[in-house]
């Protein structure tokens, strides 16, 4: 084990699927000569030259459709769209090229592309700041991940790259520089499986990307105040693990949702009804989402700081919680 | 390549195939006997025969909403196309798509979208894959005067051309969109004077002469296949009905009139006539023989059962969970 970036951990799963399969090769916007706008692809163009690590024109539209015919005579691209509010250029070839191969080849044939992409915000304006991996959830053939720690996103990139179906897979702007814990040998992080960040007794937070964080924060200050709080990192949110959420709400009685994109029509509202649906003897209080204000996020840094949520937004709703009776 | 007397009679078979289909097809969906209203090509059989024909193995087609030749000339089963135009069970997808939109890799057919110039972009990534697996294969792209005008035509295009992609973009101008006129949507008037734009060679081609598009693609893909990269075939043609069976006919009856005068099925028949390659009693034998095979398909599809509906249900993923 040694501590290393989120940053280099997406670097060593790219570099390691890239040295084990001849088929697997990156593409996108100054991914190559500069190693990406948010270096994750540095020293990848010297290792592997530039026949798979391959800069592109300003063409997000056409890089992606490109990957979906790469990825349909067997090969395995990784397109970089360096934010997620580009993906808006591309959503013609996520959403009816690549979502859809599968089943309209009943199963026959496969779209093994993996676009990767930077969310949240991070001061970098309203259209460069969107969490807009709800969308993607709402697309049935599509797989969706948002990983929150080093380790996660390693294993969970190898996983997306080796995985025969197309996924769209979430780097919260905010973790890059995030260090973490991660074995020095080849592993993987399956899809659908949540992972138990802290275990706890009193109430379930479900937390995803750059909130997992400040959830975990949040839980030392609400130990000293004797609550004793679960946080659930789903990981994946398509497939998404619904029975540990469950199971963990089964637990607590209270559920806490949070992430740093819009609330209404986030994936906060999707896990909330499913617990009402599946889950509702389990409720001691009434689900809350922890999210941004439907707004969008705001330039100037105290505007920021007020959208996007805080650990205090996740203490104030936890302590709701538990005063309901 | 050099073609035989073989190949031309071939040729003529194949377009008179996708011509008696076709008007069938479309009496069927009227019918409603078939669950897919087809957009009918007729009129542009040359475009996608001249063009798929003689083509390897390995290399990949991506037919437009016009071209239900490339499906013929590269092998689709006359009984899958119906089934699949009925939604039966015996398709190869189980009515998952429509016949037009499915993809055969066995047959060198890549999938497609309804989104019309959607393919440029896919039909790239597909040349994209056989240059960095280093084969000498080709993908045909085929796509309308319309689909010239989507930014994915920009986008794809020059993608194809800096990295010298072994695609071969054939656009079928039959100079009108659905109902617009192609003259209103564009201030030029040829397609391939785009290509020098990209930096890649464009041509116009009589798209009615069913040799003239086969020899124009031919030596785009000797292009393509030796490295040198993209190119651009504009092949004006026209088609007889609108733009669906649904829809009524709006344009003027002199224009069509001039068009069907330059029928390329009677084009390259007056030839093969000509100089003895065939004779009528072999081309009424051919079209019986391609009338009894079009029947006994949508018999077969109509015999057919529905898929489950269950089965609406499965293969959104090949792989569900898991992984890793």
């Amino acid at each position: 084990m040694r501590e290393i970036s989120y940053r280099e951990a997406l670097r060593e799963a790219l570099i390691e699927e890239m040295r084990r399969d001849d088929s697997v090769f990156i593409l996108g916007e100054e991914i190559a000569k500069y190693g990406g706008a948010l270096g994750v692809t540095k020293g990848l163009l010297d290792e592997f030259g530039p026949y798979r690590v391959i800069d592109t024109p300003i063409s997000e539209s056409a890089l992606v459709g490109a990957g979906v015919g790469a990825a349909l005579m067997g090969m395995r691209p990784v397109v970089e769209i360096m934010f997620n509010d580009l993906l808006t250029l591309c959503m013609d070839h996520i959403v009816n090229s690549a979502a859809k191969v599968s089943y309209v080849h009943d199963g026959q044939a496969s779209c093994p592309l993996v676009v990767r992409t930077a969310h949240g915000g991070l001061r970098w304006g309203v259209d460069a700041s969107q969490s807009l991996e709800a969308w993607f959830v709402h697309v049935p053939g599509l797989k969706v991940v948002v990983p929150s720690t080093p380790y996660d996103a390693k294993g969970l990139l190898k996983t997306a790259i080796r995985d025969p179906d197309p996924v769209i897979f979430f780097e919260p702007k905010a973790l890059y520089d995030v260090v973490g814990l991660v074995p020095d040998d080849d592993y993987t992080v399956p899809f659908g499986v949540a992972d138990v960040k802290r275990k706890g007794n009193d109430v379930t937070i479900v937390a995803f990307g750059a909130l997992v964080v400040k959830a975990l924060a949040a839980t030392q200050k609400l130990a000293l105040k004797g609550i004793d709080a679960e946080v659930i990192d789903p990981r994946t949110l398509t497939p998404l693990d619904k029975g540990a959420i469950l199971d963990s709400v089964r637990k607590t009685g209270r559920l806490v949702i949070a992430h740093d994109a819009v609330k209404t029509g986030g994936m906060g509202a999707e896990i909330a009804a499913i617990v009402a649906e599946e889950g509702l003897g389990y409720l001691k209080a009434p689900v809350k989402r922890v999210a941004n204000p439907d707004v969008p996020v705001a330039f100037s840094p105290p505007l920021q700081e007020f959208i996007l949520p805080q650990e205090e937004d996740l203490l104030e709703a936890v302590e709701n919680l538990m005063a309901c009776a | 390549m050099e073609l035989t007397d073989e190949d031309l009679r071939e040729m003529y078979r194949l377009m008179v195939l996708c011509r008696r289909f076709e008007e069938r097809a479309v009496q069927w969906w009227r019918e409603g006997r078939v669950a897919e209203g087809l957009l009918p090509g007729v009129g542009q059989e040359a475009v996608g025969v001249g063009s798929c024909y003689g083509l390897r193995g390995g290399d990949y087609v991506l037919p437009s909403l016009r071209t239900r030749a490339a499906f013929f000339v590269r092998g689709v089963p006359l009984r899958e196309q119906v089934a699949a135009m009925c939604g039966k069970g015996t398709a190869a997808y189980r009515g998952k798509t429509t016949s037009h939109h499915a993809g055969y890799p066995e047959f060198g057919v890549l999938v497609g979208t309804s989104l019309v110039g959607s393919s440029i972009a896919v039909a790239v990534g597909a040349a994209l894959a056989m240059k960095l697996q280093k084969r000498d294969n080709v993908v045909i792209d085929f796509f309308g005067d319309g689909a010239a005008n989507r930014g994915d035509f920009h986008e794809a295009i020059n993608l194809a051309a800096i990295f010298k992609l072994p695609t071969v973009f054939v656009c079928e101008n039959n100079l009108y969109n659905m109902w617009v006129p192609t003259s209103s949507t564009m201030a030029i008037v040829d397609i391939a004077d785009r290509a020098g734009g990209y930096g890649i060679p464009g041509m116009v081609v009589d798209g009615q002469d069913v040799i003239a598009v086969h020899e124009a693609v031919q030596e785009a893909t000797k292009r393509a296949r030796a490295g040198s990269g993209p190119t651009l075939i504009e092949c004006k043609t026209y088609r007889y009905f609108p733009h669906h069976p649904s829809m009524k006919e709006d344009r003027p009856v002199a224009e069509i009139e001039r068009w069907r005068a330059r029928d390329p099925i009677r084009i390259l028949e007056r030839r093969l006539l000509g100089e003895g390659t065939i004779t009528e009693e072999e081309i009424e034998r051919m079209k019986r023989e391609i009338d009894n095979d079009v029947e006994e398909a949508l018999r077969y599809a109509e015999e057919s059962p529905y898929p489950d509906p269950e089965t609406a249900l499965q293969h959104v993923y090949v792989q569900p969970w898991g992984g890793g």
